[in-house]
Formats: C-alpha cells, sequence, structure tokens
C-alpha cells in the first residue's frame, strides 16, 4: 500500500537470497556460548545493546512476573527446576539474554494442555511487571498435547526489565493460536526467544503485537516436527517516542509437505523510533514440497522515524510448492489520501482511516473474534495518541 | 444550483525533469442543469482537468480560475472542494485496503452533511444504490477497491455519485474499460444523476460510446490542453465519423 522510499537511512529493504547461515547463530544452554554482545554482530547490530545492558548480565533476582490467570480446570500452570525445563524445551537459547533468562531463572513455569482438549474460550493469562528497576528472568514451556484445540493468550503489561525464553510444543494434530498481546508502559524493556515446535499435521497460528515499551527485542523460532504441520504468523507493532521494537523470524522448514506465512506490519513515528523486522526462513534439503511466504510491511508516520525490514530465503532444494517474501517500507500513500479527500473526508480523519485500514488488513484474519475486538481497540488507542502529530510528512 | 465556470485555467504537472504545462488556457462554462462532454485525443490534458479540478497534488493551478457557484475552489483543499460541491469519479479508483466500502461511505457522507446519516435509513439507500449499479449487498463489506474488477470500480464510482450527492459531478473516463451491459447501467446512473435538480455533469470520454446513452447539452473537443472547439452532439457524430486527426496539428 505505501509508496516505497529509497533514501536508505530511512528504509531498508534488501532481499538476500544467499545462503546466510551466520543469521542463525548456534543454539547452546552455555553462557559462555553467547559473549556479551558489543552491537556490531550481525544478530545485534540494529539493537540499541547499550540500552538493555540490564538485561544481558547480571545475578538472578527475586523478581517475578505478577500473573493473573482464570484457568480453566483442565489446563495447569505449574513450576518446575530449570533442569526439567531444559529437558522440555525446544531448544537452547539462541541468544544472550534468552541464555542470561535460563541462567538466572530459579524455577521454570509450565504450562500444560492435555491432549484431546477442545476449548472455544481463549486460555488467558496475563504477566505484569511491578517496578523498572526490577529484573525478571523467566522461563515458560507450553505444552499443547496431541489433536487439542485452544487458543491461549498471553497479556504482558507493567514496568519491568524482563528477559524471556518461551518454548512452545505442539503436539500431533493439535490447533493452536497464540496471542501475545505486549501493552508494556512507556519505560519498560523487554528480551525475549519464542520457540514453536510444530507437530505432525498440527496448525499453529501466532500473533505477536508490541504496542509498548522502551526496547523490545523479540527471537521467533519455528521448526517442525513431522510433515504436515501448518505456521502462519501475524504481527503488528506500533512505534513512536524513540521507542526500538524489534522481531527476528526464524523458520526451520525441517520437514517435508510443512508450510508457513508470515505477514507482520508496521507504523513508525517520531524522531528516533525504530522498528526491525528481520524474516529468516531455512528449507532443508529434505523439506520437499513445502510452502513459505514472507511479508513485511512499514508505514512511516512522520519524518525522523525509521524502519529496517529484512527478508532472508535460504533454499536447499527446489523441489517445493512455494517460496516467496516481500518488503515494503513507505510513508502514506498519496493517491490514497486524495482518493478519500476527493470525497469530502479531512485529512487528518482519511490519514486515521489510511492507517488503521492498513492494520485490520491483518487483524481480520486472526480469525480469534475477542482478539480482533481486542485489538482493534488497541490500534484505536494508539492512534488517538499520535493523530494529532501525523502531520504532512513532507 | 450548480455551475462551473473554469477561466484561462493553466496547469502544470509534476514531472521527473521538472513542472510541464499541460493546461494551456481552458475556458468552459457548465451551467446548471447541463451535461456536457469533453472528448480528445490521449495526452490531450482532459484527466489533467479532472484532477487539476479536483485538486490532486501532482497538478498545479499556475493562472486562471475554477469556480463552482461563485466558490473557487483552487484556493481549497481537496475535500474542501468535495464540500462545495465537487465529485470526481476516476478512471482508476483507488484501493484502500482495510477501509470498507461502508465505513469509508458512512465517513464522506458525514463529512459532507456536517452529521452522520440516518442509522435508520442509511444502510439501507446503501444496498439500494448499490442493486442500482448491479453490485450485491456483501460489496459494502469489501475494501474500498481493492479486488474489483474494472468494471465493479467504476459502477462503484456512479454509487457513490449517487449517494453522496454533490452538485457538479465530474467523470474522467467512467465508461473506459466496460462492457456493453456495465456501461448501460453506468450510463443510467448518470442520467438519473444528471436529471436531479440542481446538478450538472462534466463527462471526459475517449470514446462516443456511452453519449449514445447519455446525452450531452454541449461537446467540447479537447486538444493540445484546449478546447479546440465546441458543439452540440452532432459534434460527437463527426468524430464518430472522421476521428481526431481533423483537429490535430
Amino acid at each position: 500500500m505505501a509508496q516505497p522510499v529509497d533514501s536508505g537511512a530511512e528504509a531498508v529493504a534488501a532481499a538476500v537470497e544467499t545462503p546466510a547461515s551466520h543469521l542463525h547463530p548456534k543454539v547452546s544452554w552455555d553462557l559462555e556460548d553467547h559473549p556479551l554482545p558489543k552491537g556490531r554482530e550481525e544478530v545485534w547490530r540494529f539493537t540499541p545493546v547499550r540500552k538493555l545492558t540490564r538485561l544481558l548480565s547480571g545475578e538472578p533476582t527475586d523478581h517475578g512476573f505478577e500473573v493473573i490467570a482464570a484457568l480453566p480446570a483442565q489446563v495447569s500452570l505449574g513450576t518446575i527446576s530449570e533442569a526439567r525445563a531444559r529437558v522440555l524445551s525446544v531448544e537452547p537459547p539462541a541468544d544472550r539474554s534468552a541464555a542470561i533468562a535460563c541462567h538466572n531463572t530459579r524455577q521454570a513455569s509450565v504450562l500444560d494442555i492435555p491432549a484431546g482438549l477442545e476449548l472455544d474460550e481463549p486460555v488467558e493469562l496475563t504477566f505484569r511487571g511491578t517496578g523498572v528497576d526490577e529484573r525478571i528472568y523467566e522461563h515458560l514451556i507450553v505444552n499443547v498435547g496431541r489433536a487439542a484445540r485452544v487458543k491461549l493468550v498471553f497479556r504482558y503489561e507493567g514496568s519491568t526489565a524482563s528477559a524471556g525464553k518461551i518454548d512452545v510444543r505442539v503436539g500431533e494434530g493439535a490447533q493452536l493460536d497464540f496471542v501475545t498481546l505486549s501493552d508494556w508502559a512507556p519505560d519498560a524493556l523487554r528480551a525475549a526467544q519464542h520457540s514453536v515446535r510444530v507437530g505432525r499435521d498440527a496448525h499453529v497460528r501466532t500473533v505477536q503485537a508490541s504496542l509498548g515499551g522502551a526496547v523490545t527485542r523479540l527471537i521467533e523460532r519455528a521448526t517442525f516436527e513431522g510433515s504436515g504441520g501448518q505456521l502462519e504468523q501475524f504481527g503488528l507493532y506500533f512505534v513512536d517516542g524513540a521507542r526500538h521494537v524489534e522481531h527476528r523470524l526464524f523458520i526451520d522448514h525441517n520437514e517435508p509437505h510443512t508450510r508457513s506465512e508470515v505477514d507482520y506490519r508496521g507504523a513508525v513515528q517520531g524522531e528516533g523510533s525504530h522498528s526491525v523486522w528481520v524474516g529468516d526462513v531455512l528449507i532443508r534439503k529434505q523439506a520437499e514440497g513445502i510452502n513459505t511466504y514472507e511479508a513485511n510491511k512499514n508505514l512511516l508516520l512522520t519524518p525522523g522515524a525509521r524502519a529496517d525490514s529484512i527478508p532472508n530465503l535460504e533454499i536447499e532444494t527446489g523441489n517445493i510448492e512455494g517460496a516467496g517474501h516481500s518488503s515494503t517500507t513507505g510513508r502514506f500513500d498519496d493517491e490514497q489520501l486524495f482518493y478519500l479527500r476527493s470525497r469530502g473526508i479531512p485529512e487528518d480523519e482519511a490519514r486515521r482511516l489510511v492507517v488503521q485500514g492498513f492494520f485490520v488488513d491483518i487483524i481480520r484474519r486472526i480469525q480469534v473474534p475477542d482478539v480482533e475486538e481486542r485489538l482493534m481497540a488497541a490500534v484505536d488507542r494508539e492512534l488517538d495518541v499520535i493523530a494529532p502529530e501525523i502531520g504532512d510528512p513532507r | 444550483m450548480a455551475t462551473l465556470v473554469i477561466k484561462d485555467l493553466h496547469v502544470d504537472v509534476d514531472t521527473e525533469t521538472g513542472p510541464k504545462e499541460i493546461l494551456k488556457g481552458v475556458d468552459l462554462t457548465v451551467s446548471d442543469g447541463q451535461v456536457h462532454a469533453i472528448m480528445g485525443p490521449n495526452g490531450s490534458g482532459k484527466s489533467t482537468l479532472a484532477y487539476s479540478i479536483a485538486g490532486h497534488p501532482k497538478y498545479h493551478i499556475t493562472q486562471g480560475s475554477v469556480t463552482l457557484d461563485g466558490v473557487e475552489l483552487s484556493a481549497l483543499p481537496v475535500d474542501e472542494r468535495a464540500k462545495a460541491g465537487l465529485f470526481l469519479g476516476m478512471q482508476y479508483p483507488i484501493e484502500v485496503p482495510g477501509v470498507s466500502m461502508a465505513n469509508f461511505l458512512r465517513t464522506a457522507k458525514t463529512a459532507l452533511a456536517g452529521q452522520a446519516p440516518k442509522v435508520r435509513t442509511w444502510p439501507k439507500q446503501v444496498r439500494e444504490s448499490l442493486a442500482r449499479m448491479d453490485l450485491d449487498a456483501e460489496f459494502a463489506e469489501r475494501s474500498v477497491n481493492e479486488g474489483f474488477s474494472g468494471g465493479e470500480k467504476k459502477r462503484g464510482e456512479i454509487a457513490q455519485l449517487e449517494l453522496l450527492d454533490p452538485s457538479t459531478a465530474i467523470l474522467d473516463e467512467i465508461d473506459s474499460g466496460l462492457d456493453i451491459d456495465a456501461l448501460k447501467v453506468v450510463a443510467e446512473g448518470i442520467k438519473a444523476f444528471s436529471q436531479r435538480p440542481g446538478k450538472s455533469v462534466l463527462l471526459i470520454t475517449h470514446y462516443t460510446r456511452i453519449l449514445r446513452y447519455v446525452h450531452p447539452d454541449r461537446v467540447h473537443v479537447f486538444v493540445d490542453g484546449r478546447v479546440a472547439v465546441t458543439g452540440g452532439s452532432e459534434l460527437a457524430d463527426n468524430l464518430e465519423e472522421k476521428g481526431y486527426e481533423q483537429y490535430v496539428g
């Protein structure tokens, strides 16, 4: 929808189709394998490392999220040792902050959704931070049993500095909608790794909504266990007031006849605001007959805002159904604004409609009505905040 | 009332090599109750006339004036021109993903009328206008122009014309790319609009075909950024027979 902007400082939309294995750092439980980043490393080069320093080293703390959950009887949330959590994890940490999270976690948690459980109502957990001076480390295992059908909504809010590792194991034939709604206080710091393992013939849909916080850096990784798995990943982010929001995705098509579809959209506004989206897809030699498509669209609402968008596709077999990606970063489309205004709609309202539409387009594909409504409301709230500032960007 | 007066209109368009003059002094008056047709070869400036009157940011009026019932349009922002009574039906209506036709129409109607349309009657009016244009009711739930066929887009423009009810409609090649059935539907819509009291229509077209269904009071032939000749509907017949060559060069 947006008009491409080619000034390099404001937009990067380079698609790299060469093998880029350095983008998939070695995963390891050993902290030694994740040296303190200096900021020049490929996987850290966009991140304001200095602002995240508190989450990259340091000792365990006594703090934790205040967890609010009214769980259905069949669903349980319990604690386990970190040693046990490592056995249950999808994979070891992929970066320093996830490694620190596990290193400093005294007790891990496990959310169990038993096999065959079918729930229409979403299962909701709220994780609330209670002070930005606190550091929180979390390691959470989510077990979705085979043939279960559930919607899971994680809501993060409040003020805190947290490093997390979340491992989601989805059993054979299960259907999981997993929504992460990050509505942090403006000073919150967040670094987390989400790893999803999609079971044979399972269908997983994740939604990542990143709305608040000073710095957010999310590593989202997915892998398959058996053929026929389907993964859809939707994301939306609003970045304003000199905030930083970074999503780094890695989908490992390690099994044949698996599918993945990624669509992330962001609106960035204000001097010093920065969004980063890196989408890596690896199609391994054995992954025949797979289909993958990833898209990222960014709307720059004002000058001084920056969006980096880098899709990568690494293909080791040509025997696939399809693989593609797209990335656009641009300002308001003059033609869209002209069309709306030519019908009498004032400029500020026209801009609002365009931004709303940009997100509605993705929100309506989530197909979890309650979540759709809440995200729409969140978008409206953000628009109320930024609307007066959406002036003509030139 | 709906009298559109164009006087000595000069318009530049932004190009990669700087501004280029496209309109070189257009004089034209469409009086209340009239339908005028503008015909002309490609590149003669017909579309530029439409877009510059509506206020597209790519076009700049450098000289002359355009008034609608005495209100100078060239000084007004785009949306204010619409509020003054102007409607532009576009050759290539723009897609606005995620914004439903229903939401778009309600927002536009509210802005134009200064108050929200009545919940009791508006949805029915929308359905009826769509139906007259051979468009399903579900059309209202689709994103503005997104994934519409060429014909659906044009019929959508005329449905908007009916619902938004401006005083003057400039329709830019609304007939191009339509099959004969769609053309008849669109022409019916234009005719019905022009017969409402206090309306005027400026119909820009490349072909004479639509003029068999919508009968203009005046026909203007546009060449090289000006009106080269003005006449009655016989002028269209003459063009049908002999083409534009007689006026070019």
